[in-house]
Parts: C-alpha cells; structure tokens; sequence
C-alpha cells in the first residue's frame, strides 16, 4: 500500500471523499480510502502539501476535518478538527512549514493552527462569501483572500487586524452602474509582488500591491462563463484559465490576450495545476477525468478516468512520468507480487487499487468487505433495460 | 550512352504511347558484344509487361474517370464503370452463395455486417454493474430521495413566452402521459424566480419545452430540490393525431418505464433522469408503457400500450405524443445558465468529430 502510493505523481480529491492517486507511467489509479463506508461528509475541498518535502498531504472535508495521509505509509496518519461545517467548506488549506496550519473556510474565517493545540493560534475575519484562499510562495506569512462580492485582499498573518493590501473595485461602467466582482481564484506571481485573480465574470486581474493603484494593473477577458480556476506554469507571462464550461485558455500577461486554447475537456474545470518544472498542466472537473495537456504543443497527453467528480488536484514536484519509473525498477519484484494477486481487478488499462488502512495484506479480507458494502440493488437495475 | 529508366505509368491511354516507345529504343540500344540474347529476352519480359498492362489496362479502366472534360462523355463512363462494378459484386455474390449451398453443414458461418453500433469506440466511462464507487455515487447523488421511496414526483410543464398550437397541444399530451404533471401557461416569468416557488410548491421536476417558430425544438428538465438540469434538443415531435393507427387517450394510470442503452456514467446520470419523472411503483392494469431507447446519442421517447395474447405474442399500440431529445448540456444546480457549473456540455468540433464515437 505504501508503494502504491509512492508511485503516484498526481493526487486529487473526489465528491465521494476518496483521495485518489494516479500514476502517470504505470497508467494506473489508486483509491485511498480513510474508512471502510464512504460518506458524502468525507468530500475532499481542499489538498495541499503538508511539507515541503512532499512526503505528506493535507486533505480537508466539508464536515471540518483535515486528515494528514502519507504518502510514505499509503495512510491516513491523523486528523483534526479544523472548523464546524456550519461556517461552509474549506476554501483553501496551507502548510507554510511543517508544523503550522492556515486553513479558511467559506464565512472568511482564516485561522493558523498549530500541532498542539485544537484552538487557533491566529484568526482573522476576510469578510463573507470567501471563494479561495492561497499563501504566496515567497513570504510564508501573506495569504491572499477573496470571494463574491469580497475583493482581493492580502493578509500579512502577524498583523491580523487589517489587511496589508484591499484591491478596490473597477471603475463604474458606461452606464455607471457598479461593477459586480467575483473573485474565484488567485494566485501569487513568482519574482515579483503582483497577484492574479480570476472572477466569476469571466476577467482576469493582476494586481500590484506595491504600486499606489489599488485597482488592477492589467484586465483580461475571455470567454462568456464564471473562471473557476487559474494557475501559473513555470515559464513566466503566461497564465492558465479554466471555465465553467471546461474551456481552458492560456492567457499572456503582458497584454492580455488568448494565447491558445486547450481542448478536451466536456464539463466544468474545479481544480487546475501547472507542473513547478515541466511544462505541463493537469486538469480535473465534474466530467470525472483527469487529463494532462502539454503547454507547448496544446496537446493531451494523457486522460484518466476516475469514477467520481473531482474537485482539487495536487501535482507533486517531481517529474511527473519519471516517479513511478525509478520506484518501479527498484522494488519491481515487491509490486510483481502485488499485482500478480490483484490480476482479478485488473479487466481495464486502468486499475483501481481499493486499499484500506486496516486490512493491507488479507485480500480475502477486502473481498468480503467489498461483498458487504455491495449488497444494495436499487430499484432502477430492474427498470433498465438490457444494455 | 545514359540510359534513363522511363517509367511505366498506366494513368491515361494516351500517356501509354509514349512509354512504349522510348522503351523500344532502350532495348534497341542494349545492343553489346555477347549481349544480344539478353536483350531479346529483355525485350521479350518488356512486350509481355506491355501486354499485360494492355490486358489490365481494359478491364478496369486505366484512367480516372473524372479526368475526362467532356461532361456527357463523363457520365456515360461513369455509368459503365458503375456497371461493371455492380455486375462484378453481383457475380461475387453468386459464386460465394454457390460455394455456401455446395459446402452444405461445413461452411462456415455467416459474417455479420458492419454498423455503426458494432464499431462503436470502446467508452471507458461505460459503467461496470458492479463497480462499487459508481453504486455509491449514484446511492448518493440528487436522484437518492426518490429512488429510496421518500419523494413522489410532480412535474411542472411549461414552455418559452407565448407558445402557440402545436407546442401548446404537445404540452397537454406531455401532461397526459406524465403522471401528476401540471402545465402552466409562461407569462414571461423568469425561470430563477418560478424554482424557489416551484421548490415551496413541493414540485420535483421543472420541464420547459422551448419554443421556435410554432414548433417546439428544445426542452430543459431541471430536477427541483437542487438537482442537475438537463437541456436537449427536440426534434421529430409528432403529436397524437398526426400518428397512425394509434390506439384511444392514455389512461390515468402510471406506465412503466423502458431505459434502453444507456451504458456510460453520463448515460446513466440521464436515465436517472428519466425515470424519476415517473411513479415508481407502475400500475399492471392500465398496460402502459414510455421508452426512453438510446441509440447513437440520440434518445427515442414512445408512449405504447400492450396486450399479451398468449406468452409469446404481445399486441402494442401507440398512444402518445413521440419525440427525440438530444442532449445538449447537463448542468449542476438548478438551472443557471451563465454562472452554473457544467457536468457535461456538447462540444459538437470535439464530440462529433468521430462517427463511432457516442457519451451516453
């Protein structure tokens, strides 16, 4: 179990509650499950890296609990209780060293927790309506917030009170009337102060805290549907958008205009990552596939099936194809054996691993349980037709 | 002396002429010491090559006959190689049928023809009845409450602003087939506001049949409490009079539902759908039945009624309104259509582009 999971490049939360990871070289899906029954309180919103050695994630569910998986173990070490589902679901989850913390939820709560404790180290108020929350790369004390109808704002977390930046509204349009915004993602550009933003209004902002301005600098617009999700590749000036309606478009910073499109995706884009080194974005969304396009080319590189509708993705730093790779060829004989007993579930190209914290080496032991879980028939296998 | 090799193009009658010559000459110019024999052969090898080519070159024609200018001299070869070829399949056939009758038990059977469904790419999406993460997921989803027996289905059937006959017409025949469904007349009120009072009024499904020019070309089911919305396209409607030996008004009673083919996840989340519009528990006695049939992406929806004459033979008779739905969009949430999140959208340049190719 624990090979398995060293062998996954890609990690990605489903509605269903199960962390899912793939791995890009061996063509194949793993189910990380934390108990034995799923339940729709166990959704996955937020995933992040717990440390900066990438051996840890952080999961958050919508009932406020952050589950620590290890990517080492192949299992679900602890978890936490970070919030009551009362205040809404995470909207953005943080771990700026390996101890500490940030998580926000949807009524703009930002709270750091430490290891120790079960009460918040730091809490400040974003406003309402939080859609997403990032930490910038560089400075691991400022995190940006913003949400509908809630502007950009950078927060410096040893100052809670006020926030270090607020971006202000556009100007009224033609007919001045006030502009409604929504801000649905952001994120921090390397090398330099400024922030990007996407909006439900289907703009593009870049903001520049350290200019007097505190409108944007730069304003993009493409398509006619809510951006959902944004993320910057390695190489700089560009940026990757993704809608509603799962159009994803590479867009120039520098004046603002489409640099190419991405095709293949058939619904909307929730979760969206461009690979730190390699130029390549990974996309995932509610049409329940994974796909892996190459920035130079436009092209799909690959495409996994995944039975849920996903909702955050995480890339791991290392070569994406390379990692089960290398693991591969040394522990081969270990996941030869493996395999050879899991050739029942192995019918399609794409193999899921169903593989529970308890049971790890009984596969009869699964099967039962797999039996027990299975025995619903609904109604509607009877109304189906033959297919 | 250089000797060019000129090759031997069988594309037009006229080209030939030339390469024969030049062909000639080369074997003429062969001559060497103690080579004469060879050249005889080699001019022997080349006149057979001629005649064959010449044999091949008449039976099928050596030139394309789209390289003739003249139109009416075009179409009369074109005719004859039609012929030619059908008469060649005709013969083809003969000879295959005589084989098969003298082979008797030992032939071997027979090839089944190629369709468009035997070809269809493999989806990797089609659902695995035992899969276990999809069970839980469809356990789970919007359609849970009514598949677990706790919610009856109300429709509310109404159309786009000011519908005239035939949309109007359909609509009540939509409202007869459908049990416990209501149409109300539109009055240009916005759909975001009916929901919430469609919500308080406990209806489980909003059907809004869109008009274009007196005939009805969309429809937007949207499951209420906060289900997917599903826009199709509607095409083919043919209304209860317009049908032949249709049999009397539908009754009353609930009909059974048929979900035919509908294989993959997105398949299933539509016929989900589709049957929760309907009661769950059918009644027997009024022998009704709807079919939603999925065939190439497109869904077939008929009305019938049935009578088993004895246990083998069952008598059906039309009664209701028939139509084809083509999905378009498959949204989360109630209807939304700039800010909602889509499940499923058509993309026809991406989607369509492979004719073996189908999503539900």
């Amino acid at each position: 179990m624990g090979d398995t999971s060293r062998l996954c490049s890609v990690w990605l939360g489903s509605e269903t509650g199960i962390l899912k990871g793939v791995s890009l070289s061996r063509k194949q899906a793993f189910n990380f499950c934390n108990t034995t029954h799923l339940s729709r309180d166990q959704e996955v919103r937020a995933l992040c890296w717990g440390d900066p050695a990438e051996s840890e994630l952080l999961v958050g569910c919508v009932d406020g609990t952050v589950k620590t998986f290890s990517t080492e173990k192949g299992s679900f070490t602890e978890t936490r209780r970070c919030g009551d589902p009362s205040e809404g679901c995470f909207t953005g989850l943080a771990a700026p060293d390996g101890s500490s913390l940030i998580t926000c939820v949807e009524c703009g709560k930002v709270r750091v927790w430490r290891e120790d404790s079960s009460e918040p180290v730091t809490e400040l108020d974003a406003g309402k309506n939080v859609s997403r929350m990032r930490l910038s790369p560089v400075h691991r004390n400022k995190v940006a917030t913003g949400g509908k109808e809630n502007g950009l704002k950078i927060w410096d977390l040893e100052k809670p009170e006020k926030p270090v930046f607020t971006a202000k509204n556009l100007r009224d349009d033609w007919l001045d009337l006030r502009r409604p915004h929504w801000v649905r993602d952001m994120a921090f550009i390397p090398d330099s102060d400024k922030v990007v933003t996407c909006t439900g209004y289907h703009q593009v902002h870049v903001f520049d805290p350290s200019s007097p301005q505190r409108r944007p600098v730069l304003e993009a617009e493409y398509g006619e549907y809510p951006l959902t999700a944004l993320s910057l590749p390695a190489s700089g000036n560009t940026v990757v958008v993704g809608n509603t309606h799962g159009e994803l478009a590479m867009l120039d910073l520098r004046k603002g205009l489409v640099r190419g499109c991405l095709k293949g995706l058939a619904g909307g884009v929730r979760g969206l990552q461009c690979h730190p080194s390699q130029p390549v974005v990974a996309t995932c969304g509610l049409d329940r596939f994974l796909r892996i396009h190459s920035l130079e080319d436009r092209k799909l590189q690959h495409k996994v099936y995944l039975k849920s509708r996903l909702n955050c993705i995480l890339l791991s730093s290392k070569n994406l194809e390379e990692v089960g790779g290398a693991a591969g060829t040394e522990g081969s004989q270990e996941v030869k054996e493996e395999e050879e007993g899991d050739e029942v579930w192995d019918a399609m190209e794409r193999v899921e691993e169903r593989s529970k914290r308890r049971n790890t080496e009984d596969e009869e032991d699964e099967e039962e349980e797999e039996e027990e879980v299975q025995k619903k028939k609904s109604k509607k296998k009877r109304k189906k037709g033959q297919d | 002396m250089d000797i060019t090799e000129v090759p031997l193009s069988l594309d037009k009658k006229g080209k030939k002429k030339k390469n024969k010559s030049p062909k000639k000459k080369k074997c003429v110019s062969q001559e060497g010491s103690g080579e004469g024999l060879v050249v005889v052969e080699k001019k022997e090898e080349e006149d057979v090559k001629m005649e064959k080519s010449e044999a091949a070159a008449a039976f099928p024609p050596t030139f394309s006959v789209s390289e003739i200018k003249n139109k009416q001299r075009r179409h009369l070869m074109f005719m004859k190689l039609k012929q030619e070829k059908r008469k060649q399949k005709m013969q083809l056939k003969k000879k295959k049928k005589k084989e098969r009758e003298a082979l008797g038990d030992k032939a071997p059977p027979k090839e089944v023809p190629k369709t468009i469904e035997n070809q269809r790419v493999y989806d990797e999406t089609t659902v695995d009845p035992e899969d276990e993460e999809v069970a839980f997921d469809e356990g789970t989803d919007e359609f849970s409450s009514y598949f677990n027996g706790l919610t009856n289905p109300k429709v509310l059937i109404t159309t786009s602003d000011r519908p005239r006959g035939r949309t109007v017409k359909f609509c009540e025949q939509l409202a007869n087939v459908i049990p416990n469904a209501h149409v109300y007349y539109r009055r240009g009120l916005a759909l975001k506001r009916v929901i919430p009072q469609c919500v308080a009024r406990n209806f489980t499904y909003l059907m809004v049949i869109n008009e274009d020019r007196k005939v009805p070309n969309g429809m937007v089911l949207c499951h209420l409490p906060d289900g997917p919305t599903a826009h199709f396209k509607v095409s083919s409607v043919r209304l209860r009079k317009e049908l032949k030996r249709r049999g009397k008004d539908p009754t009353e009673h609930s009909p059974e539902v048929i979900l035919n083919n509908f294989s993959t996840r997105l398949g299933h989340s539509i016929g989900r759908l589709f049957a929760a519009l309907f009661p769950q528990d059918p009644q027997f006695i009024g022998r009704q039945v709807a079919t939603f049939h999925n065939q190439r992406d497109f869904i077939f929806f008929r009305f019938h009624r049935y009578i088993f004459k004895n246990e083998k033979r069952v008598g059906i008779q039309e009664l209701g309104p028939r139509f084809t739905l083509k999905l378009r969009s498959l949204q989360k949430g109630t209807f939304d259509s700039k800010f909602g999140e889509y499940e499923w959208v058509l993309k026809r340049h991406e989607m369509d582009a492979c004719r073996r190719k189908f999503q539900l």
